[in-house]
């Protein structure tokens, strides 16, 4: 079978009057300052006043290209020329096997009964377990820098995303640089080739273990990885039945891996015929996930889990489907997930054509998605200009509003918008705020409260040199400040902001102006994006 | 800017309390229940205390090794499945003479309540095809559903009594005599149990970080941010008509407002300490805030709390060790709480309910724990409860793959809590019938 090329497509674009009207693309002159925002936020984790208005002066082709740019900087060198990833990065040894000398001398001792060398190797083992429970917490602080510093956000924004969809979680796992694999195949393939993907998904030792598929063997074959590939991966509920999932374990068996490699082992696996949806041959995992390919509901499904989580949050309904959606919606879902189909795979163009498509800068669409966590923080630091402070306190506010990276809740990975809010979270939401613009905590301050001060001088960036009234005009401030951290102006916040400055003598210096981000970003507006 | 941003008035003239039947605004959010809250006073004497009752969830997760909890020592086939980890006879407090079972040692607490007639131990409860993951088998016992989808139990139960379609007697939108959210949970996230459709629940961990650090900077940064969160400008312009059609960010400014009105109260609450000393262990703090939350006359009607981790693998220990000192914790901060809650004369209003998402397997295993497994007991405390030992143990001999058999359904006690205690329509809460268990004293 042959459905899915890795070589790229790069078919003419389609004629405009083919295209859904709502996916045609922004005109230039409709590209302003809010649209630009908006491209930044979605596409990665918002950006400065001066971000913006260059992105308004690209105007929106060369804005997504370059924010899309990613891709092809990937494909001359691996993750991207300007965020290299060190090969030794992270200890890959930690969790290793053991040696076959070290297992012989275990057997011996077990043999022996010799108490003091089996709890020699228990305490080595404990040991380990400690050291790499440490390492995953650096690797969560490697990504959260990644994600704060990277000139490529999509790359890095599109990569959580993936990590939500193959959702793996280190407690079962217990090996970080397993995770940290993973993460790699994950951002490597981006928007690059879903079929690539998950091809290397179904070799990838951490999805392997998380899944139980290293257990799976002819005639006791582990369900696992065949069903959440058919109903969570790729497919969704409604596309496959109970036997394919049967018939698709057995594909899968003898997939497994071998300390940080992936092993295909022949004799444990099941030569049988199999019938996968429709198709019957001698399958084998690679076939399996060819076959998945080869159904447009495969891409369709795709295409609704990033529209998910790119464009408009709206959770599935019951079965899993689209009956939550609009007309307008489903059918640039139907279209995005065709083109999808009839690219092979390519996630780019059609990405492209998504983020440039009015559809997209939709005012139902703009300012209307609840901020994930990572969102919330990564976002706060980019567009701000906050100072970091703290990572492992950022690590624990993501916990605690319940998105703790390499830890998702499950392997539907994070339900995301309205569930991210309750009354518990909205406070901490409110608080890391506090944290990265005041260095505020609960109870005092943080030690880097006075040396680390937020600069409030970049807020302004985007603000001609000369326009002393736009710096010192409390309305014209109010608005201003409130325009870059909301996209839009209401009365309200203005108001509020204006007697705060005004309870300041209206002396806009450094002070007050951080105390107007502080109520800004308290204000429930601030939590979407 | 108005003060009063968010007035019953102001709430009915854009049209919110008018829909009430499918979008409801809960009672607390009105404003006077900020105004109550500055006049709750202590509710210590019989004649000042309300009368509404009071549901408290004690959650044991991870699984509660209920053999060991609830021994039968009737029964040689658990000594001789559990050679290490059994409790003898004799070191077992006696509940049931004739029935030969006894509470683990560490459980005085539990056998004091007991032995006062607060206690009704409902034996052999669980559900059909069990399922052994913890975080299934947790939202089957928080969903009352098998398949452990949809909402909480607890949260439709109050999507049910806010809309004025329950005839039960909480939180209906006219009765404001008192003030609190319908429920509050201990812990950094809200159970699933208590989410609802319409009602969302409050969660806090710690009092002290439920609510904005920012404004203890600066009384002018306070008073602005009060007024950016308790105003309803953004939900006007009509009638939101249902919760499917709410926008995101009409459901951030009622989050918002259910947060600064929950975290005043909450925190005023849990200011004034118990008169009873509570244990320093984790439920023993949880149950102290629930009790001073009690007394502080919140209109809350249930209350979560959950401990843990019960998930005893490997050196569970006897009548000793890791699992007996997660029983005293239960049972010693129990005891505290009737106490002070008698000391309240609020204890006639308050039941409590104790699970776990399963007990364990009837053998141990080969680290001295033992492994999920299925039936269990549960408890309910309180002076209403039909006190004594419910239902029969189940076999010792007719297992299941080495597990228990349940000889009754989860299910058929949230019917008794609901219908009897909270006075709701259970086979509407639960959407099927399931034959309630007299769960009050007849």
């Amino acid at each position: 079978m042959q459905v899915v090329k890795n070589k790229s497509t790069d078919d003419a674009a389609p004629r405009e009057d083919e295209i859904t009207p709502s996916l045609l693309p922004i005109r230039r002159e409709d590209f302003g300052y809010t649209q630009a925002r908006h491209l930044l936020w979605r596409a990665g984790f918002g950006g400065t006043d001066a971000q913006i208005n260059k992105l308004v002066s690209w105007g929106p082709d060369k804005s997504v290209d370059t924010l899309l740019g990613f891709v092809d900087a990937a494909k001359r060198g691996g993750t991207g020329e300007f965020d290299p990833i060190k090969p030794d990065q992270f200890d890959k040894d930690i969790m290793r096997p053991l040696t076959e000398d070290e297992r012989r001398e275990q057997r011996r001792a077990q043999q022996a009964q010799d108490e003091d060398t089996l709890a020699k190797f228990r305490e080595e083992r404990q040991s380990r377990e400690r050291l790499d429970r440490t390492q995953v917490g650096e690797m969560q602080k490697w990504w959260l820098t990644r994600m704060i510093e990277t000139r490529h956000p999509m790359q890095e924004k599109l990569t959580l995303f993936w990590h939500g969809h193959f959702a793996t979680n280190y407690r079962t796992i217990e090996n970080s640089y397993h995770m940290f694999m993973q993460n790699q195949l994950l951002r490597n393939e981006a928007a690059g080739n879903f079929g690539v993907m998950l091809a290397g998904i179904i070799r990838d030792p951490a999805m392997i273990a998380y899944l139980d598929n290293n257990d799976s063997r002819k005639g006791q074959a582990n369900e696992n990885l065949a069903r959440e590939i058919m109903e969570l991966f790729a497919l969704g509920l409604g596309n496959y039945s109970e036997d394919d999932i049967k018939e698709g374990a057995k594909a899968l068996t003898g997939y497994t891996f071998e300390d940080d490699t992936f092993v295909f082992r022949k004799t444990n696996h099941d030569n049988s015929a199999k019938n996968i949806l429709g198709q019957t041959g001698t399958w084998d995992g690679d076939d399996f996930v060819k076959i998945i390919l080869s159904k447009k509901a495969c891409a369709r499904y795709i295409m609704r889990r990033m529209y998910h989580f790119l464009v408009a949050d709206v959770p599935p309904d019951e079965r899993g489907g689209d009956k939550n959606l609009d007309g307008a919606q489903q059918k640039v879902l139907r279209e995005l997930g065709d083109m999808l189909y009839s690219r092979k795979y390519n996630l780019q163009p059609v990405l492209r054509r998504l983020l440039l498509s009015k559809h997209f800068y939709d005012e139902t669409i703009m300012g209307q998605q609840i901020k994930s966590p990572v969102q919330l923080v990564v976002g706060a630091v980019r567009s701000l200009n906050t100072p970091v402070r703290d990572l492992t306190i950022l690590n624990d506010a993501l916990d605690l509003m319940g998105q703790r990276i390499f830890f998702p809740p499950s392997v539907k990975g994070w339900d995301g918008g309205r569930t991210w809010m309750n009354t518990s979270t909205l406070f901490v939401r409110q608080n890391i705020l506090a944290f990265l613009i005041a260095g505020k905590k609960p109870q005092g301050f943080d030690a880097s409260a006075n040396t680390d001060r937020f600069d409030t001088d970049a807020l302004f960036a985007g603000v001609p040199e000369d326009s002393l009234v736009a710096k010192r005009d409390p309305a014209a401030v109010a608005m201003h400040l409130l325009k870059l951290s909301l996209g839009s102006a209401p009365d309200h916040g203005v108001a509020a902001l204006q007697a705060f400055m005004k309870s300041r003598e209206n002396k806009i210096d450094q002070d007050t102006l951080t105390g107007c981000l502080l109520l800004i970003t308290a204000m429930p507006e601030y939590q979407l994006c | 800017m108005t003060n009063a941003a968010f007035t019953r008035r102001s709430l009915i003239k854009h049209g919110l309390l008018m829909a009430s039947a499918s979008v409801a605004i809960p009672a607390f959010l009105d404003r006077s229940a900020l105004a109550m809250g500055e006049m709750l006073g202590d509710l210590s004497s019989v004649p000042g205390v309300p009368d509404e009752h009071v549901l408290v969830v004690v959650q044991m997760s991870g699984g509660n090794d209920g053999l060991n909890t609830v021994v039968p020592a009737f029964s040689p086939e658990y000594y001789r499945l559990r050679q290490g980890i059994a409790i003898a006879d004799k070191e077992a407090l006696s509940l049931d003479k004739k029935q030969g079972i006894g509470l683990h040692p560490a459980l005085t607490g539990v056998k004091d309540l007991f032995d006062a007639g607060l206690v009704s131990l409902i034996q052999g409860v669980g559900y059909p095809n069990p399922n052994r993951s913890h975080f299934k088998s947790m939202d089957v016992w928080h969903t009352a559903d098998v398949t452990a989808t949809g909402n909480g139990w607890l949260g439709r139960y109050f999507d049910a009594e806010c809309c004025g379609e329950g005839k039960g007697e909480s939180g209906t939108p006219e009765s404001n005599s008192q003030a609190g959210p319908p429920g509050i949970a201990i812990g950094r996230t809200a159970p699933l149990a208590m989410e609802g459709g319409v009602i969302k629940p409050v969660a806090f961990e710690d009092p002290s970080l439920f609510k904005w650090s920012a404004g203890e900077m600066d009384k002018n940064l306070a008073s602005a941010y009060d007024e950016l969160n308790r105003r309803d400008d953004m939900i006007a312009g009509g009638a939101v008509p249902s919760k499917k059609k709410q926008t995101n960010a009409e459901f951030l400014v009622r989050t918002s407002l259910d947060a600064q009105v929950s975290s005043d109260l909450i925190r005023k609450a849990v200011a004034k300490k118990p008169v009873t000393t509570f244990p320093q262990t984790d439920l023993g703090r949880q149950l102290s805030m629930v009790a001073s939350m009690i007394k502080a006359g919140l209109k809350t009607r249930v209350y979560y709390t959950s401990f843990g981790s019960f998930d005893t693998h490997a050196g569970q220990g006897g009548t000793n060790g890791r699992h007996a000192q997660l029983l005293k914790q239960f049972g010693d901060a129990m005891k505290a709480f009737y106490t002070e809650l008698k000391a309240q004369g609020n204890d006639s209003r308050v039941m409590t309910m104790n699970f776990s998402e399963f007990g364990r397997r009837v053998g141990q295993n080969a680290s001295q724990g033992t492994d999920h497994g299925t039936a269990a007991p549960m408890m309910l405390f309180g002076p209403m409860v039909r006190a004594g030992v419910m239902n029969e143990h189940p076999s010792m001999r007719d297992l299941d793959e080495g597990d228990l058999k349940f000889t009754m359904d989860f299910r058929n006690v949230y019917a008794g809590v609901l219908g009897q205690w909270l006075k709701a329509d259970a086979n509407k809460v639960l959407d099927g019938k399931f034959k309630a268990m007299d769960v009050l004293k007849g």
